[in-house]
């Protein structure tokens, strides 16, 4: 261990559900998209299932809409540092959106691409089972454009550059193939209980 | 397979890789502190003899760890302020942020001797290699990795355009004011020298440079809080710049 001289830190009330080497960044909400804001319209957001499945199929605002509705209220990870507690998202299980398109067996993993081009790969396992979402909703209220308004990905169990903003639909694979982040030195995964913030971590 | 399902509409776009190391920075390096200078109120520079550094394209970024005596660690991203070539040093500019606590030990504590962890660099993504003509958008500490692209420019003697427009609040909160040459603007938002005009980055200090842009024309790096790097991408992209030719480092 290498003590740096004269450093205390803040108080150790650890709080319960901060991954290591997190901080709760309370009421901030930061925003870290390297890309310009897209001037999205709901009108004009898609999202389609493609790739390994037998039925690829594109969703509209409106039909994305028709899905049960569906929340995720809990925390975020993001990979610079910052948790953020107790948050609510409202949109539609990504369950919804997979098993009317159905994936192969073949499928192992997935492409998520932003209307931006922007893109983050996931293993399948990550994207089904009720732990991940197709949100509109932000503590009830639209999305906005800079947290990726009209509709974004979350998955909140990895850190927090795998919930592709300006989401536009989800490639499934047979093979890892890395995203945008991970072809920039970040982690496959991005497990923040584990810390895998970087490749080879 | 690969199936062009996913068609990127030319109004958006996220910009391309830019070629870094390949070798993972996937190890803590001790950096000790050689030397601290002031630079503004609230912002001071703080060198650091790191002598396996495997170096750094300018732009690029590190992870920095403080270790308490019971074993709490902190650690944050920051930008690095120097030149690639400075020989197993590496220098990075850092605000006093209210509350920090790593920022308040390099503010108050620290002195030259002291050991730090740092894990670097990191990412590829806002990275100059000096290869193509770069419009440098920065506010506040947000000029910090500009500074690095500044004086790679300058030690290699790079005859590549590059021209810096720097927004801070008043002259004595402009960081790194003195080693401003022609390359640079600043731009004052609350309070100037006599003859300056006051007011935030506007279409206007764009519109020469876009007018009549270098052959293969500008790689604009934004740099700064959320709300100035909203502000100044748009304005960007109504000056005609491609949008994936622009870079963005927000704050957080």
């Amino acid at each position: 261990m290498n003590i740096t001289r004269g450093f205390t830190g803040r108080p150790r009330a650890a709080r319960e559900g901060l991954p290591p080497g997190q901080y709760d960044a309370g009421d901030d909400w930061p925003v870290l998209s390297a890309e310009v804001t897209p001037d999205l319209s709901a009108a004009d957001w898609t999202f389609r299932v493609g790739g390994l499945v037998t039925a690829p199929r594109t969703w509209s605002w409106e039909e994305a809409h028709r899905l049960p509705a569906a929340a995720y209220e809990g925390d975020i990870h993001c990979v610079t540092g910052w948790s953020k507690f107790g948050v609510r998202f409202g949109g539609v299980s990504l369950d919804a959106f997979l098993d009317a398109a159905g994936p192969l067996p073949s499928a192992t993993h997935a492409v998520a691409h932003a209307h931006t081009g922007y893109t983050a790969n996931l293993p399948l396992a990550d994207l089904t089972g009720g732990r991940a979402w197709i949100v509109w909703e932000y503590g009830g209220r639209p999305l906005t454009p800079e947290h990726g308004g009209p509709a974004r990905l979350v998955v909140p169990h990895l850190y927090f550059w795998k919930s592709v903003k300006w989401i536009a639909g989800l490639e499934l694979l047979d093979h890892d193939e890395p995203g945008f982040w991970e072809r920039n030195g970040y982690h496959a995964r991005g497990n923040p209980w584990q810390e895998q913030r970087y490749s080879g971590d | 397979m690969t199936e062009t399902t996913f068609p990127s509409p030319a109004r958006f776009a996220v910009p391309g890789r830019i070629a870094v190391s390949e070798q993972v920075a996937a190890r803590w390096q001790t950096a000790t502190i050689t030397g601290i200078r002031r630079e503004t109120p609230r912002a001071a520079t703080f060198r650091l003899a790191v002598p396996e550094w495997a170096g750094h394209l300018p732009g690029q970024h590190l992870m920095l760890r403080l270790t308490a005596a019971d074993g709490y660690t902190a650690q944050r991203h920051y930008s690095l302020a120097s030149a690639p070539d400075d020989s197993g040093h590496i220098e990075l500019t850092l605000d006093h942020v209210s509350g920090g606590e790593v920022s308040g030990w390099f503010h108050t504590v620290a002195r030259p001797g002291d050991r730090v962890e740092v894990r670097g660099p990191l990412s590829g993504f806002f990275a100059w290699p000096g290869d193509r003509p770069a419009l440098l958008l920065g506010a506040g500490s947000g000029v910090v990795p500009l500074m690095s692209m500044v004086r790679h420019h300058r030690a290699r003697g790079l005859t590549v355009p590059l021209r810096l427009l720097v927004s801070a609040r008043r002259p004595e909160e402009l960081i790194y004011a003195r080693e401003y040459g022609a390359e640079t603007t600043p731009v004052f938002t609350r309070g100037a020298p006599e003859g300056t005009p006051v007011g935030r980055l506007s279409a206007a200090h764009l519109a020469p440079l876009l007018a009549d842009p270098p052959p293969g024309g500008w790689e604009a790096y934004v740099c700064g809080s959320n709300s100035f790097a909203e502000h100044a991408s748009k304005l960007l992209v109504a000056a005609g710049q491609p949008v994936d030719r622009i870079r963005i480092e927000r704050f957080g």
